[in-house]
């Protein structure tokens, strides 16, 4: 099966029809607001329809992360070459895109989730042109990052996602807008720096060996810094277990960290959700935040396993003070956008702890956990943004009575709170089940201390649920509206995925099963 | 019937119920009666086939146990050794098929009764909706063959639970009492799950066959009994949660703000009942000083239940603390290696404990129409205080209320006799054996407290003639539709269902189909053999017998005495014991020292985190956004006067400069000239002179 | 008197000198600006005498005297050029007083 049209390959598709969509937005008269809301539509549709090709043609049985034959969709020529540099040698930056069991889920990931997004932005009325355009560019970012397989590509992709992020929360966002955008920026910016300094000590480390020449090229190709032989001897990251290479582990780990975000880089993120507009916020929080844990799975983890063995119980311990912590912040919050934005870092805790755990379970608990956890608080984005849109409120002692006033609507939250608190049947507790007992293998205390977060989130998901939709209604919000069709078709997706995956998570967890394993090789390896 | 039907029937009947749920969920509404028939038809069609399974399996089976299982993920590839496969899969054995009936069954007649009970009510379809879902993950968690399962259906009932508790949700009281229920129920859960981990991190395997098969094989949970011992009891604490054990008894009191036929299906015959169940199964990898911990905290449990029924006035708050009180008697029971008799009161009580609160039901539903009907909308309907006297208004319910009572005080011929006094004989065995002497002390004054309280509550209740005022007139017996499964229980709560002998279950069909099973731990760890404790039992059972008929008449004696003879002042016994009464009335202090300590602690370290994350981490982040600002302040300050300043000078001294050479520059030709050839002549001399 | 009797390379570079030295004086002090043009004229021609003087006195041939010519040539048409400009100047500003037309100044 030749996955191609026009001579470009499928992943060269998805990543760039947004930008299509973008300029056919573009070119729109001003005042076609539908027109534009269509072509976003089409565009994340199609998407979403290439996902579903990627994942019927997905061949679950192959490895990839360090193996070039062994990733799939490969689309690869050299994109910038500069023949004998004086004291570098030969430049190569390939644009390479491929993916394996670890990005084809966040591809499938990206694409469902854009187009909720779409959906929901239906009443965004200020500024259209712009707000889809942007939202196209950030689109095609995402997509991007997860394909990348040349660590040059990866980073523009990286950086690309963040001045569309930056204007759509500093103009569509609420009245602290500004504040947020700019917080939002600056942290992932310092991350962004840090990565490019990484790269490029990788870049002048690593050489791989042409084989046709024997000559000796720099290159930024993902996959060359995974081998441990294509290190320059005596360059900066050779060798094995050096300062050099804790270090720019460190940064790379900040700079994921920040994405994720771990304690105590979260601090952007309560900030972003509670000023974003509600799609954003479900792009954010449903794969931004995925970008993060994406990152160290690609980068940190294969090219430096020395170092992540080394650092693996620090993220450990993160991870579980993100869960308890973030589980704690999200209790005492008044705002129910803030609520679940730090929901969000517990959550994302269970993540870090799962694949800090080092092996298969963890693994793939953690991954399957940033697919659900994408999933899930989109789900609860979307609910605020349901409930702010009728009433102009989001503070959690403003409700009362919802149940009563719109029982379709108080249906899908309770089934994305309920996911969110990780009852089982729901996805939520698969991956937490996963994660927790990877974790429980490598680590025994923190696991046990980390599970008393999911106590804490039964608290306050419950103490939400009885604000908001329990309860008499208060007369104002008697006769708000239930569910618009539209806001149902936003939110069916995403809840017969919460269901399914929940019962039968076999399809999600094939897909991603042996390319994590082999990751888990990877790394371990030293230590076994 | 073949035993490879087994299987398949055993899916029918967990899965029919559940079909109920998701039918009426999305169509219920549109349904005819909005759909009660159809949740009452699937779960009797479960009931039908669980009873074909019973007989069948006690018939001609009775020593098989059947598994069917498959493979629901599988982790990790083979390439890179071993890999990890999650199975999900049913058992079947004699504890299976006894409990699936048992399930069905009350569930069945608690259909039926709602159906009257919950008439009229605004979320009709949806409370048979839940029930259908609560009765799928009991079945769920009974016919599971491994933890994992059991884990996901332990919590699926504990979700079931919230919903119906807060069934009426408008209450912000129904809705407290939910959270209260789930979230102790988590904490209890999280003990449980570390438990599981505990077990699957060594095992690699969630089956409880494989598991034990492990245990057996002397491959303990991290290589020490220590740690098998901590997986035990952690297991348990997913019992402690759901039975409602101390310490985390709070909750299933404040439980009863659910629909009444949902305390008797929920909170008193099944969920609750499956912390028993629960420890009945991983019976055999207890080690004895876990049975010693899951013993003392059941009896703790059973005492100060019933020390805190006395004082309820709350018709269903008695029979909640009573409920909390005889749980604790089978995770007694069960812990002093009474396996057959802690299990048996978990069936004979589901039965009479079920009829009790249907019957408090019938009761709350007549006072309610009554005092609605006299627009009476202050009376409490559930306060005993209120009642009296009703024995004559509804004799079906009191007849049957008057025998589930009997049972429950543990009076010879009923069903509860057996059970409980085949525990008693047990505890006694267990401290003949092993010392403890207080575990049959404290056996014996909860069962005579068991048949004072329930004596009082019978007494305030139904006799008297309070009922005869005005208020109460027109009190009417409920209709058919929630009498007949009262009649119906009161039957099962006779001894012939479970031994034809009535002073003995230990010759019944019963203790033949459940018995205890082998210890699996290593023998230093091993509880008394079941052979031994089966003789010393044998040896006390007349003496148990002898105090346990005592204490429950004189449990009863006490009771005419004070609230129906008044021979004495219960106000005066209750200042007599002041310290006593005023502890069991405000439930022991649990829940204020819980709300203080826990909630309270809760609460106020979340908003010291916030204050933290607000103020310290992010005012570290504000604060280097502060700094940044002083330093590019600072850095504009000398870019403007230093750094600009210095270009300005700069220009300054030019400006100046070229003021000054301006003057020159006349503008007269011939003055440029006389400069030039000024110069010229300045520079010849100096070129002559060079 | 030698002076007299063969005229000399020096002759008429003295000539030029004082010619150059008049003219010179005229640009430099008349305040009219047709004087000032006839002192540059007369510099003109001493530069000319002298092109003329050494195309003579050395081996040089004929340039200088070309070059004389040119000179000539050019100074003609400087003067016609400088004597329009010198009527405009008159025209604009009603005198041709150079100390008086100073818009050049800063």
């Amino acid at each position: 099966m030749e996955f191609q049209l026009f001579g470009i390959g499928i992943l060269s598709w998805i990543v760039f029809i947004p930008i299509v969509g973008m300029l056919i937005v573009l070119l729109l008269p001003d005042k076609k607001h539908d027109a534009m809301r269509w072509t976003a539509v089409v565009v994340t549709g199609i998407q979403v329809l290439l996902a579903a090709v990627l994942f019927r043609g997905f061949d679950r049985s192959m490895l990839g992360i360090n193996e070039a034959e062994s990733f799939q969709f490969i689309e690869k020529f050299n994109w910038i070459t500069v023949e004998s540099v004086p004291w570098v040698g030969k430049i190569e930056i390939t644009y390479f895109l491929g993916i394996d069991g670890l990005s084809v889920i966040m591809v499938i990931l990206t694409a469902l989730i854009s187009l909720i997004g779409v959906i929901s932005s239906w009443n965004i009325t200020k500024m259209v042109k712009g707000y889809f355009a942007l939202y196209l560019l950030l689109v095609t970012g995402m997509m991007g990052v997860f394909v990348s397989l040349d660590f040059f590509l990866f980073f523009i992709f990286w950086e690309v996602m963040l001045l569309p992020m930056y204007f759509l929360i500093g103009i569509w966002g609420g009245p602290r807008r500004q504040y947020a955008a700019i917080k939002f920026f600056l942290y992932t910016f310092v991350g962004g720096v840090l990565m490019m300094l990484v790269m490029l000590a990788l870049y002048f480390s690593v050489a791989y060996t042409d084989p046709a020449t024997g000559n000796s090229i720099h290159t930024f190709n993902l996959l060359h810094m995974m081998n441990p032989e294509n290190f320059v001897a005596g360059s900066l990251l050779a060798g094995i277990d050096t300062t050099w290479r804790y270090v720019a582990w460190l940064a790379l780990f900040i700079n994921f960290a920040i994405k994720i975000p771990i304690f105590p880089f979260h601090t952007w993120l309560p900030d972003a959700h509670v000023e974003a507009p509600t799609p954003i916020s479900v792009i954010l929080a449903g794969v931004l935040l995925k970008l993060g844990a994406y990152g160290l799975l690609r980068i940190s983890f294969p090219i430096f396993p020395d170092a992540t063995v080394y650092f693996a119980y620090m993220m450990a311990v993160l991870g579980m003070i993100s869960i308890i912590y973030g589980a704690f912040c999200a209790m005492a919050q008044d705002d129910f956008k803030k609520l679940i934005a730090y929901s969000s870092v517990s959550h994302m805790g269970i993540v870090v702890l799962g694949i800090a755990a080092l092996n298969t379970q963890g693994m793939v608990g953690g991954v399957f956990q940033m697919f659900n956890h994408g999933i899930i608080t989109a789900v609860l984005f979307l609910v605020v943004g349901v409930i702010y849109d009728r009433t102009k409120k989001r503070g959690l002692y403003d409700f009362g009575g919802i149940a009563n006033v719109m029982p379709r609507y108080m249906g899908v939250a309770v089934i994305g709170m309920f996911a969110a608190l990780g009852l089982p049947g729901l996805n939520g507790f698969v991956s937490e089940l996963f994660s927790f007992l990877g974790a429980f293998e490598s680590y025994r205390w923190l696991t046990i201390i980390s599970v008393s977060g999911i106590i804490l989130t039964a608290a306050y998901i419950l103490w939400t649920i009885q604000r908001v939709f329990l309860g008499e209604a208060p007369p104002q919000f008697e006769s708000l509206p239930d569910l618009s069709l539209r806001e149902k078709f936003s939110f069916i997706p995403l809840i017969i995925l919460i269901i399914l995956l929940g019962i039968y998570p076999a399809p999600a967890v094939e897909l991603m099963n042996t390319s994590l394993s082999q990751l888990v090789e990877l790394v371990t390896i030293g230590i076994n | 019937m073949e035993l490879q039907t087994f299987i398949p029937l055993a899916l029918l009947i967990l899965l029919l119920p559940l079909a109920g749920f998701v039918t009426l969920i999305f169509a219920g509404k549109k349904l005819p009666r909005k759909g009660d028939w159809l949740a009452t038809a699937v779960i009797s069609m479960s009931f039908l086939l669980s009873l074909t399974l019973l007989i069948v399996k006690l018939g001609w089976y009775p020593d098989e146990s059947i598994t069917g299982s498959f493979n629901w993920l599988v982790l990790g590839d083979a390439m890179f050794g071993s890999t990890l496969a999650i199975e999900l899969g049913i058992l079947i054995d004699n504890l299976t098929v006894v409990m699936i009936t048992v399930v069905t069954l009350v569930s069945t007649l608690v259909h039926f009764f709602s159906i009257g009970y919950m008439e009229g009510d605004v979320r009709y379809t949806r409370y048979f909706a839940y029930l259908g879902l609560f009765s799928f993950s009991m079945l769920g968690i009974v016919l599971t063959h491994n933890l994992l399962m059991m884990y996901i259906f332990w919590e699926l009932v504990g979700i079931c639970s919230y919903l119906l508790i807060g069934h009426w949700y408008e209450k912000k009281s129904a809705s407290n009492a939910a959270n209260k229920a789930f979230i102790v129920n988590r904490v209890g859960d999280a003990g449980m799950f570390i438990g599981i981990m505990i077990l699957f991190t060594n095992f690699s395997t969630f089956t409880f066959e494989t598991i034990f098969e492990s245990i057996s094989a002397g491959i303990l949970p991290f290589g020490s009994t220590g740690w098998l011992t901590a997986a035990g009891i952690l297991i348990f604490c997913g019992a402690v949660g759901k039975s409602a054990q101390f310490p985390l008894q709070i909750w299933l009191p404040d439980a009863m703000e659910g629909p009444t036929p949902i305390s008797a299906l929920i909170h008193a015959a099944t969920m609750v009942a499956a912390g028993v169940f629960l420890v009945a199964r991983i019976f055999p990898i207890l080690t004895a000083d876990a049975l010693m911990v899951i013993a003392y905290i059941g009896a703790i449990t059973a005492l100060i239940a019933a020390t805190v029924a006395i004082t309820q006035y709350d018709f269903k708050k008695v029979l909640a603390y009573s409920t909390i009180s005889q749980l604790g008697y089978m995770i007694l029971g069960l812990g002093v290696g009474a396996y057959a008799a802690g299990f048996m009161h978990l069936v004979t009580h589901a039965a009479f404990k079920a009829g009790l609160f249907l019957a408090a039901g019938s009761v709350i539903y007549a006072m309610h129409h009554a005092l609605h009907k006299r627009e009476d909308h202050h009376t409490d309907a559930q306060d005993i205080r209120n009642m009296g006297g009703l024995k004559s208004k509804m004799p079906v319910t009191y007849w049957t209320f008057v025998i589930f009572t009997l049972a429950i005080s543990g009076i010879p011929l009923t069903s509860g006799f057996l059970s409980k006094d085949e525990i008693l004989a047990g505890t006694l065995a267990y401290s003949s054996l092993n010392g403890h002497y207080l575990l049959p002390l404290i056996g014996f004054i909860a069962a005579g407290l068991t048949a004072f309280y329930m004596f009082r509550l019978l007494i305030l209740a139904f006799h008297g003639n309070h009922a005869n005022t005005s208020r109460l007139a027109d009190l009417r017996e409920s209709p058919k539709v929630m009498t007949i499964p009262l009649m119906v229980l009161a039957g099962l709560s006779f001894f012939i269902f479970y031994s034809f002998n009535p002073f003995g279950a230990a010759s019944g069909w019963f203790f033949a189909a459940i018995e205890r099973p082998m210890s699996l731990v290593p023998e230093l760890m091993q509880p008394t053999g079941a052979v031994l404790f089966h003789e010393t039992v044998q040896g006390v059972h007349g003496i148990a017998m002898f105090i346990s008929i005592l204490v429950a008449g004189a449990g009863i004696l006490g009771a005419f005495l004070v609230y129906s003879w008044k021979k004495i002042s219960a106000d005066q016994l209750a200042s007599y014991m002041s310290v006593l009464y005023r502890g069991a009335v405000d439930k022991w202090y649990f829940d204020a020292i819980y709300n203080r300590v826990f909630v309270d602690g809760t609460i106020r370290l979340a908003r010291i985190l916030r204050w933290f994350d607000e103020r310290v981490i992010d005012g570290l982040v504000n604060g280097t956004a502060v700094v940044a600002r002083k330093l590019s302040q600072g850095g504009r300050w000398f870019d403007t006067y230093i750094v600009d300043g210095l270009i300005n000078g700069i220009a300054e001294i030019t400006d100046r400069a070229g003021n000054m050479l301006g003057k020159l520059q006349t503008g007269k030709v011939q003055t440029y000239l006389v400069y030039i050839v000024f110069s010229f002549i300045v520079l010849f001399v100096l070129y002559l002179q060079i | 008197m030698d002076l007299i009797i063969e005229p000399g390379l020096t002759h008429f570079l003295a000539v030029s000198a004082i010619l150059f030295s008049l003219g010179l004086m005229t640009v430099l002090s008349r305040r009219n600006v047709i004087m000032v043009l006839m002192g540059i004229e007369l510099i003109l021609n001493a530069a000319n005498i002298n092109f003329i003087a050494f195309s003579r006195f050395t081996e040089l041939s004929l340039e200088g005297q070309m070059i004389g010519l040119f000179v000539v040539i050019i100074a003609a048409a400087e003067a016609a050029v400088a004597l329009a400009i010198a009527l405009n100047i008159y025209n604009r500003f009603k005198t041709i007083n150079v100390d008086q037309i100073s818009q050049l100044k800063g």
